[in-house]
């Protein structure tokens, strides 16, 4: 996939040529809120699916505090815990994505591209296989210091690749390039690591790398989450500017804007995101390359829409996991379900068009 | 403080500015440096632009007039001495302040999707907006006045992405007016056009700075307009200013012949008056390519 990043060309992506219904601001309202319900409805049907049979009209009462104990403990500390990870980790992987892909003008730069997760996946199966294996340190490694370790590899690796494309400055081609290079190095560290493991650990480094919500609690809720309300505003505070940068750096800079400062900014506010995301559930698969998408296609605008791609991520992953345990038979982590439905929607969206767009 | 010592103390602020702007030169290089990673293209270079002035940069590929506009932009960060903007070190201002003074449209910009002309030409608008401060009816009035001088009223509706070049390089000086900055700097804006859009470009670039008084610094590569639309012509070339002056103390045969390593005839245009630029015809043994006979 990140091949066709240099082939597709920087900035080509985004162009059209055809008259458009004009970007309104109420259609990109009218969209973030039909997410938002979307979003509500799919983790209501994420906390009914599973082995235990439980109605909508049940878990409603359950959240509401009106539920039988046993209810209680199946949706509060069961399945609540999960859907809630899945709607933030969607979240936050669709506004890192929107983020990447308007300020690097190119709709297949994905946050994959400035690192963070081949470095938060070499870290995560670094522990895994380095530290003895998941069976010998146990759960304490697994529920906590794993997460920890994908958050401290992803962050390094990130800052190595913008510390490489620094040169007076960065400009966006040079980073795509040099994420390219980097994800391509640590990816190759990670299947070596793989390769010398012992088979159980080889096992879990894998199942980790697919991206589950499998192993998910309330204690690998909270980072996300406080990532999510730390950093959004941030995000959406640079919409406006991120909207002039894809004027170009020259003219952004003669309209006022401090384009490097923006830069770094708008790649923390990706980073931090997409570490927090891949910590909780480990790299989902297409969720960053493909919510934003959608949702600038159903918001029709020149640009992801920023809030409405994170709900569109929500939508995704909740939605992906929801499948999985309620209608495939055994356990099939949710990183497969986006790979595998993600992946043919977009390639639907794009032929439906007659327009030729150049993604 | 009471609201008249206010006034009174604003008032002679803004005379001061005033005086200093009437003094100062709109722009200034003073020994400047600009490199490229380590090739220099110019060095310890003095230049003054004067305000109200049309000014064209000229010279031959690679001369560095595109870099020397860059830096009067602040696109490039020059290796050493400074560039001033209405008296002042254009780093001591505010990004945002900056851009109420100085534009630059420069040769290739992105045009962006799904935005429509409108759209486009009023994020020239940001530099005066602000998050307490967001848009206000003038901006929009300034956006429409914009658009009407640059006959693009009727295409407002439009995206941006399907107009013809003449009408989006039309679209990218509406966005540089609708900056209000009073100095405006253009990097070949008659680039890819045909004559006609040439001069309807150039016919509003003058209007510009009769009619608002802004200051215009710009390249060209076409000597025979840049002598009829300028006031004053400065020759790049060899990391330094090689000719500056009015064009027709610049546009002169011995210069040419140095500046562009080309023989050419200058007559009065029989239309404008300015000076024309006739190329000589080249003899054979001269001529630097040549398809090589069997």
């Amino acid at each position: 996939m990140t091949g066709r990043t240099v082939t597709g060309g920087i900035g080509a992506g985004l162009r059209s040529r055809r008259l458009v219904t004009l970007p309104s601001r109420r259609r990109v309202l009218v969209v973030t809120v039909i997410a938002l319900i979307a979003a509500a409805v799919i983790g209501l049907l994420g906390i009914v699916a599973g082995s235990s049979s439980l109605t909508i009209p049940d878990a409603v009462r359950t959240l509401l505090g009106a539920g039988t104990p046993g209810h209680q403990l199946i949706v509060i500390e069961l399945r609540l815990p999960r859907v809630v990870a899945g709607l933030l980790v969607g979240t936050a992987l669709g506004i890192a994505g929107a983020l990447t892909q308007t300020f690097a003008r190119n709709p297949l730069a994905t946050p994959d591209i400035l690192g963070v997760t081949s470095g938060a996946s070499l870290g995560a199966v670094a522990a895994i296989v380095l530290a003895g294996g998941s069976y010998s340190v146990g759960a304490g490694l697994l529920s906590l210091g794993l997460p920890l370790v994908a958050v401290l590899g992803a962050m390094i690796s990130s800052a190595i690749v913008y510390g490489l494309a620094w040169r007076g400055g960065v400009d966006s081609y040079r980073l795509i390039l040099i994420g390219i290079g980097a994800t391509a190095a640590l990816g190759g560290i990670t299947s070596y690591l793989i390769a010398q493991a012992k088979i159980t650990d080889a096992t879990a480094a894998a199942q980790w790398l697919v991206g589950s919500l499998s192993g998910v609690s309330w204690a690998s809720v909270w980072p996300v989450l406080v990532c999510l309300v730390v950093i959004t505003p941030i995000a959406l505070q640079q919409s406006t500017t991120l909207e002039l940068t894809q004027l170009g750096d020259e003219v952004s800079t003669s309209l006022g804007v401090a384009v490097q400062r923006h830069r770094l900014l708008v790649i923390t506010c990706a980073v931090v995101l997409t570490a927090a995301a891949v910590s909780a559930s480990g790299p989902v698969e297409f969720v960053a390359f493909v919510a934003p998408q959608i949702a600038r296609r159903l918001a029709r605008t020149g640009r992801p829409p920023i809030l409405a791609a994170g709900l569109v991520g929500a939508v995704i992953v909740t939605g992906g996991d929801a499948l999985a345990r309620g209608v495939l038979p055994g356990q099939v982590p949710v990183g497969i379900i986006t790979a595998i439905v993600g992946a043919p929607y977009l390639i639907w969206l794009l032929t439906r068009r007659k327009e030729q767009e150049t993604l | 403080m009471t609201e008249t010592r206010r006034d009174a103390q604003a008032q002679a602020q803004a005379q001061a500015q005033a005086r200093a702007a009437a003094t100062a030169p709109a722009l200034e290089a003073r020994g400047l440096t600009l490199a490229y990673d380590r090739s220099v293209v110019f060095e310890g270079l003095d230049l003054s632009i004067d305000a109200g002035r049309v000014t064209t940069l000229i010279g031959a590929n690679g001369s560095g007039k595109s870099t020397l506009l860059k830096a009067f932009g602040r696109i490039l960060q020059p290796s050493a001495g400074t560039v001033r903007l209405d008296g002042r070190p254009v780093r001591e201002y505010a990004t945002r302040e900056v851009a109420r003074r100085l534009a630059i449209l420069p040769q290739k910009p992105l045009t962006p999707s799904a935005t429509s002309v409108r759209d486009l030409v009023s994020r020239g608008r940001h530099p005066h907006q602000s998050m307490l401060k967001p848009r206000t009816p003038r901006d929009a009035a300034v956006v429409d006045a914009a658009l009407a001088a640059t006959g693009l009223a009727g295409l407002a509706g439009r995206d941006a992405g399907s107009l013809s070049g003449g009408q989006l390089q039309r679209a990218w000086i509406a966005l540089v007016l609708a900056q209000e900055a009073p100095t405006i700097l253009l990097d070949e804006p008659t680039t890819f056009l045909d004559l006609s859009h040439q001069l309807d470009v150039l016919e509003l670039v003058r209007s510009i700075n009769r009619e608002r008084g802004a200051t215009v610094v710009m390249v060209l590569h076409d000597l025979s307009l840049a002598g009829r639309y300028s006031d004053r012509l400065v020759v790049v070339g060899e990391g330094r200013v090689l000719a500056d002056g009015a064009p027709w103390d610049v546009l002169t045969p011995d210069i040419l012949r140095s500046a562009f390593d080309l023989e050419a005839l200058v007559v009065p245009d029989p239309s404008s008056g300015s000076p024309l630029v006739v190329p000589a015809l080249r003899p054979e043994s001269t001529s630097g390519f040549r398809w090589p006979s069997a």
